[in-house]
């Protein structure tokens, strides 16, 4: 505990360094070096303290005096500090060599220790007081990330729509918070330790689903997300995607399943539904994009609509005393939180190397890049077959685990959940088929083909240390997919505490769901398979394959025009799943030239998202028009606002005195 | 045993009565008098509650109101006035005779809300606190009422006055308090002081309604 305080604190050391060093041609190196390093020494602290199962305790005599600075490391969160400090390693690793490339070093390097170091301190805090602070303080970091390159006011436009969310987040969050604190005051301790009523348990658990779903980017509170993760440089996209949405998965849990006490069914119907809705809708807006920053981002809402999708069925088992059910769907949403961790990195990194290498991100001007950077389009390859659920990765581990959670709903006693749980799984099943479209969309049209620009014809392969990081995190999907039973041996403790029990592991890797069932999967063995069947048709293709010359035309791969842009584009690419599912948000035209004009005709597609019409533009509007009102006190005389100060004094003690 | 409080009621009503005083005085070297007054029975009143409660700091509070408020302040005030030469009529935005039954109405207020408690505050500090929160309320009615900013400085000081009654009225009050409301009248008056010149360099009074039409409020 406290090398892992003194860590965080040495964090916050290096982004003041970096404050007035960013400028110096070594701080690059220096600053993301240190920060590389310090998060190892937290993510192997963290893993100690995982393994050895103690909780330690400290309590500061800082922030509020009658209160302190209270903190806490125990299973649940050491779990959640090894992916922070997971996640800032390989990030600092990367942005060694990515980072050389900013620009403006002096908007982004002060901020990066700085940030990781909140998220830590978000998880270890254990009152509301130092939670809360060190959430805002992690928002308003990653929002100064997000507005780092301002020069474009699109990214000055995300900032301003992020900031606004984070600080309605925070404000259900402290409602929340409010409604738990109770006469022991704002320790989590105290906290547990109260029972609360069936009215004030359904409010903190709303509350907590809008403040955490709003950072995590569960629908409808999205909207924000897709604009302000890819705003950010590379490295912090890859941060807030895979990492601070996990912050917000652990404020949700910690709330939930730590602090509130029992929790009625239908609250976790809520959950369940709002999870499977955000997970095919999010998916269903990624396919869509043509900016791949932006594709991924809104792959990030899909994933969350998983997690959340888990943790709800978890919510629900664990209400109907279904504890081995419960602790298998928390499992799998835990473990989907450590895979996604993973990949989004690992494709965020990805993109990040494209766009360093092309310039741009617009998938439209991409393609071919497979021969410029071979290495970066195979580690990008193993990581969108992680994120499309394709075995033996990791991805298709965590999402089987939570779809054999959904099967167990004929368990359930209630009618809603036996007939709903299934719903959310074919759901599930959706948003799983519509992803691995979507990152076929994204590594084909990125990589594959002939290039749609000058520029993606002379991309290079990025630098060698955001190789490394890439290699890591791929290595990392490959080993979770292939031995997922040694992740799951490290979340054990968490689900034990959490849910009061554990899944059964087998022997060799094997995941077997529910104890005395038939039903299992082996990572491993489908990796031999995998493997294996490879071999035999390499051998076979060897073989048995014609070794006689012939001579014929060359086949023109079904593009018979010299042009690139003759070739599936990822508007062409998402059409047929854009007219199916989303026609409502769609609108295809094409503007043709008036008759005679040689000019040629042009094919428009507008993109809008209902969550922005229905529920942010008429706030907003609302936001403006009370704005308007209120102006007027901008401009009293100071005898009118000492006027109001008494007239409201007096009101105030009338009705103090008459109410009594 | 029952002659200590009547003694504090009657230093206590003393200030209330003063404060009234100052709500219908309206020319500015007698309010100032006036509020020497009552500085100066605040001081004696914390005096009694010294010995009273057998707490000897709040003698030091003692010497710091008589010092600061009934000697300091008066007379940085007085000079003010005559270097800004403004011996005339103080214009009052409400008559006299209709802010006098506000103020009434005030007193009214804040006893039927503070009497009624009888079990939660013990001792004399339940009539004290009456007291202190009627004169609080007479301060601001003055500050509101009032369109000179010396006048509006008096009333500012005269609710410091009833803070400080408050705070000695009742038992076990932290001695920090005390000093930091004196020290922040202090404060308080440096401020405005300066601002005051400012206003009179610019503007040639010390009328805060002339500021209004430099801010576009008023054609």
């Amino acid at each position: 505990m406290l090398l892992i305080l003194l860590c965080l604190v040495a964090l916050l050391a290096v982004s003041l360094l970096a404050a007035f060093t960013s400028a110096k041609a070594w701080a690059n190196s220096a600053i993301y070096g240190a920060s590389a390093l310090l998060s190892a020494a937290v993510l192997a602290a963290a893993l100690l303290a995982l393994t050895s199962g103690r909780v330690a305790l400290l309590v500061l005599p800082i922030g509020l005096p009658w209160l302190g600075l209270h903190l806490r490391l125990d299973a649940l969160a050491a779990g959640f500090l090894a992916i922070v400090a997971l996640g800032g390693t390989v990030s600092s690793v990367y942005a060694l060599g990515y980072g050389r490339h900013e620009d403006a070093p002096g908007r982004v390097l002060p901020f990066v220790p700085a940030f990781l170091a909140a998220m830590s301190f978000v998880i270890l805090a254990d009152d509301a007081f130092a939670f809360l602070l060190a959430w805002e303080v992690m928002s308003l970091l990653s929002w100064a990330l997000v507005v780092s390159h301002d020069r474009s006011p699109e990214n000055l436009q995300a900032g301003l729509v992020y900031v606004v969310m984070a600080g309605v987040g925070t404000l259900c969050l402290m409602l929340a918070f409010a409604l738990l604190a109770g006469p022991g005051g704002f320790a989590f301790e105290a906290m547990r330790s109260r029972s609360f009523g069936a009215g004030v348990t359904a409010a903190v658990l709303l509350l907590a689903l809008a403040g955490a779903g709003s950072k995590a980017g569960l629908f409808p509170l999205h909207a924000w997300l897709p604009l302000a993760h890819p705003a950010a440089p590379s490295h912090v996209s890859a941060l807030m995607s895979g990492i601070m949405t996990k912050v917000a998965v652990y404020a949700f849990i910690r709330i939930a399943f730590d602090i509130l006490g029992p929790i009625d069914w239908r609250l976790g119907l809520v959950v369940i539904v709002v999870g499977a809705a955000t997970a095919v809708l999010g998916v269903l807006y990624a396919i869509l994009q043509n900016d791949l920053k932006r594709l991924l981002a809104y792959s990030t809402v899909e994933n969350v609509g998983i997690i959340f999708l888990g943790l709800g069925l978890a919510l629900a088992f664990r209400a109907d005393g279904l504890a081995a059910a419960a602790a298998l769907a928390f499992t799998g949403a835990l473990f989907h939180v450590f895979n996604h961790a993973l990949f989004k990195s690992l494709l965020f990194f990805g993109a990040g190397a494209i766009q360093t290498a092309t310039g741009t991100r617009d998938l439209d001007r991409l393609g071919g890049l497979i021969n410029g950077m071979p290495r970066t389009a195979g580690l990008f390859l193993i990581g969108a077959a992680a994120i499309s659920a394709l075995p033996p990765l990791n991805g298709f581990a965590s999402e089987w685990l939570i779809f054999q959670a959904a099967f167990q709903s004929s368990h359930f006693s209630q009618w809603g959940l036996r007939l709903l749980a299934p719903t959310a799984a074919a759901m599930l099943a959706l948003a799983a088929a519509l992803a691995a479209a979507c990152f076929v969309k994204a590594f084909g049209t990125a990589f594959l083909g002939r290039p749609r620009s000058d520029a993606a014809k002379q991309a290079h392969e990025t630098d060698r240390a955001s190789q490394i990081a890439m290699a890591a995190l791929a290595a990392g999907c490959v080993l979770a997919g292939v031995l997922p039973s040694t992740i799951l041996a490290v979340i054990a403790p968490i689900t034990q505490r959490l849910t009061g029990t554990t899944m059964p592991i087998q022997d060799l890797g094997a995941l077997l769901p529910v104890a005395g069932s038939h039903n299992s999967y082996s990572g491993l063995v489908i990796a031999l398979c995998f493997l294996a069947a490879t071999l035999t048709i390499a051998l076979a293709i060897h073989l048995f394959a014609q070794r006689g010359l012939r001579r014929s035309a060359i086949w023109d791969c079904g593009y018979p025009e010299d042009n690139a842009l003759s070739q599936y584009s990822s508007g062409s690419f998402a059409q047929p799943i854009r007219r199916v599912f989303a026609s409502t948000v769609a609108q295809e035209s094409v503007v043709m030239p008036p008759p005679g004009d040689l000019a040629p005709s042009r094919f428009k597609l507008v993109l809008w998202d209902p969550a922005w019409q229905t529920l942010y533009a008429p706030a907003a509007a609302a936001v403006l028009a009370l704005a308007d009102r209120v102006n007027g006190f901008q401009y009293l005389t100071i005898r009118r606002y000492l006027g109001i100060v008494f007239v409201t004094l007096v009101f105030l003690l009338t009705v103090l005195a008459v109410w009594r | 045993m029952s002659f200590a409080p009547d003694v504090s009621h009657f230093l206590s009503g003393m200030i209330l009565l003063l404060s009234f005083a100052m709500l219908y005085q309206d020319r500015l070297p007698p309010l100032l008098n006036i509020f020497i007054a009552q500085s100066l029975v605040l001081a004696l009143s914390i005096t009694w509650q010294a010995y009273n409660q057998n707490e000897p700091q709040l003698l030091i509070t003692a010497a710091i109101e008589f010092g600061v408020k009934a000697v300091l302040i008066p007379f940085v005030l007085y000079t003010l006035i005559r270097r800004l030469k403004i011996h005339r009529t103080v214009e009052t935005v409400v008559g006299i005779g209709p802010s006098m039954i506000a103020g009434m109405a005030l007193v009214g207020l804040s006893m039927a809300l503070i009497l009624r408690e009888h079990a939660a505050i013990g001792g004399t500090a339940r009539e004290d606190l009456a007291f202190a929160l009627s004169v609080l309320l007479l301060g601001l009615l003055m500050m509101v009422t009032r369109r000179n900013a010396v006048s509006q400085v008096i009333g500012f000081m005269a609710i410091e006055n009833s803070l400080v009654l408050a705070a000695t009225g009742a038992k076990g009050m932290p001695f920090v308090v005390e000093t930091c409301v004196a020290f922040s009248a202090l404060v308080a008056l440096i401020v405005i002081g300066v601002f005051l010149f400012r206003i009179r360099e610019r503007f040639d009074s010390v009328d805060v309604s002339i500021l209004d039409h430099f801010r576009g409020e008023q054609p």
